[in-house]
């Protein structure tokens, strides 16, 4: 690890001054992502602002609106067995728990688990070319090893995938990122916080460095008789999605009224299609419905070699949780056959 | 190796107070200090175990107020103030096991032990969490802990133990 000075700031004024001092500090919480970058050399701060202590982050609260707002260092443990989660955003709870292990996710902080970063070997290797961590010196996941890589928007600079699992279950329930920064605070739609990599693969997201998130904001609609979070992944726990399914339904009769469907592990970000979602619109619940849907999501999906694999199986991972979603019979975290 | 640490701090330490097994410290750390490198390397606390320094096995599990949490993905120095269990700090003052270390040994819950002081604090965690109900459950909410001997089997059936007593020691 590199050598770096430590802040403890008491206030978000105070972070937020500690954090525009020096375009080399960061941000920490849980630092289950970034002190493992920095032991690869690859984060390699000059300071690190601790925003542990920070007053007012900690809480679920409820928002006027009728939503839960959820401070950005609730731990993912927090989340996943907070009761009104439970009861009202069933998806959340599910994804958070398919993700990581008990230890990780004790520690894991919302606000964290937005900004953790690929996984693509090549970046956590400093020793090779990576555009996302050294823009311009190539991506060599592009013609090399990529079983884990992208099918979606990608770009000739980067075909790496967002990690998260929490992540997918907040894009279907179209979650916003409460940020605070020099300027005041700001309110980002999830869908628009994270980015595809394009010409700058260096920027996950469209996080200032020096804002600071405060919160996520669940609206009131939380979908919770008809969803399901599918992860599908090299073992059956403590792994990280090849495929991953976000599906929340609102049924009428035997008829889809509303849907979401939220990709996990096949792009840069969440990947969400609301022209899929649309179409599903008024159609029957079944298998046929699913099935148009999936094509409208994967229409665009290019393998590189290794992760060929993924487009199928994306396809009939939507198929299992549409069904599963509407059947009301959510996949389960710890009995891991799939039904 | 100090085991009071001068809180006088050098120009780059941070001198913070960690409750280590019931005991009080001042400790002046370099920032880089992870609690995994403190526990072994400045305290000489070696029971807490370095598997792959990533969080990707579950070794160095120890009980930071009372949440497991892996040792090697957390900074010393944000730790201030907290309390830190480690395998050494499980057994009674008169030396009498915790009931999940005598639970480990009765159904022979491990081959090398490499895994096994982060398997107890991870499993005595699990217990007070009080999420699992099932063997099922057991499984998921310890696969946070690898075995590369494989006593999967064995360790379950440990905590399956130490759950039907109650959490109270084999008669
Ligand atoms: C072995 C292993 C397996 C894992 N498996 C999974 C998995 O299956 N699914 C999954 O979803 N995740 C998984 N994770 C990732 C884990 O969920 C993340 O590491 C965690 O959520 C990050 O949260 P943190 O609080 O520890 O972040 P930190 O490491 O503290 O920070 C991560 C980044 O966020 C920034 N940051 C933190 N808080 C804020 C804030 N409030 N405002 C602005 N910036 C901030 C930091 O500067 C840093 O850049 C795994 C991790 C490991 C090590
Ligand atoms: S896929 Fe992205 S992160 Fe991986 S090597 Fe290429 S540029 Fe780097
Ligand atoms: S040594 Fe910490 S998880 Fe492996
Ligand atoms: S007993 Fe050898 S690794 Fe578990």
């Amino acid at each position: 690890m590199n050598r770096f000075t430590y802040a403890r700031p008491a206030d978000l004024a105070g972070a937020l001054r500690e954090i525009a001092r020096d375009p080399g500090a960061r941000f920490i919480a849980g630092g289950t992502n970034l002190v493992d970058l920095m032991k690869y050399d690859v984060e390699r701060p000059t300071r690190l602002v601790d925003v542990t202590r920070l007053p007012g982050l900690d809480a679920i609260e409820e928002t006027a609106a009728g939503g839960l707002r959820i401070g950005a260092l609730v731990s993912n443990t927090a989340i996943a067995y907070d009761a009104r989660i439970g009861r009202r955003y069933p998806l959340l709870a599910s994804a958070v728990l398919a993700g990581a292990s008990p230890q990780l996710r004790n520690a894991a902080s919302t606000g964290g688990n937005l900004l953790q970063r690929t996984r693509c070997y090549y970046f956590y290797d400093a020793a090779t070319p990576c555009n996302k961590r050294e823009p311009g010196s190539g991506c060599p996941a592009i013609g090399g090893v990529n079983r884990i890589h992208a099918i979606l928007g990608t770009s000739e600079h980067c075909i790496a995938t967002h990690p998260s699992d929490m992540c997918v279950a907040l894009a279907a329930l179209e979650a916003v990122v409460q940020v605070a920064g020099p300027g005041g605070e700001r309110a980002i739609p999830f869908a628009e916080f994270h980015r595809l990599p394009g010409d700058h693969p260096e920027r996950d997201t469209t996080l200032c460095q020096d804002e600071i998130i405060t919160a996520v904001e669940l609206p009131p609609e939380g979908f919770a008789e008809h969803h399901t979070y599918l992860k599908l992944r090299d073992r059956l726990s403590y792994a990280f999605a090849l495929v991953s399914v976000a599906a929340a339904l609102e049924l009428d009769g035997g008829r889809i009224a509303r849907a979401r469907i939220a990709l996990g592990g096949v792009a840069h970000k969440p990947w969400r299609m609301p022209e899929a979602e649309a179409a599903l619109a008024g159609q029957p619940a079944e298998a046929a419905s699913f099935a148009l849907a999936a094509d409208r999501l994967l229409a665009g999906a290019q393998g590189h070699g290794h992760n060929d694999f993924k487009i199928d199986l994306a396809r009939r991972a939507i198929l299992r949780a549409l069904s599963q979603a509407a059947a009301g019979t959510p996949q389960s975290q710890t009995d891991k056959r799939i039904r | 190796m100090p085991t009071q640490a001068t809180p006088q701090a050098e120009p780059d330490r941070v001198t913070i107070t960690l409750t280590v097994n019931g005991k009080p410290r001042s400790l002046a750390l370099e920032p880089w200090t992870t609690l995994l490198d403190l526990l072994r390397e400045e305290l000489g606390l070696t029971g807490t175990k370095k598997g792959c320094d990533h969080g990707q096995c579950g070794a160095c599990t120890v009980l930071l107020d009372g949440r497991r949490v892996n040792s090697c993905l957390a900074l010393a120095v944000m730790q201030d103030g907290a309390s830190v269990t480690t395998i050494e700090g499980l057994a009674a003052a008169d030396g009498t096991l915790h009931p999940m270390q005598t639970a480990f040994i009765e159904q022979d819950a491990f081959q090398c032990g490499y895994c096994t002081p982060g398997q107890i604090c991870s499993a005595i965690a699990l217990l007070e969490e009080d999420h699992a109900q099932n063997p099922d459950e057991i499984r998921e909410l310890m696969s946070g802990n690898i075995c590369r001997c494989g006593a999967y089997p064995n360790i379950v059936a440990a905590i399956e133990q130490v759950m039907a007593s109650g959490g109270e020691p084999a008669p």
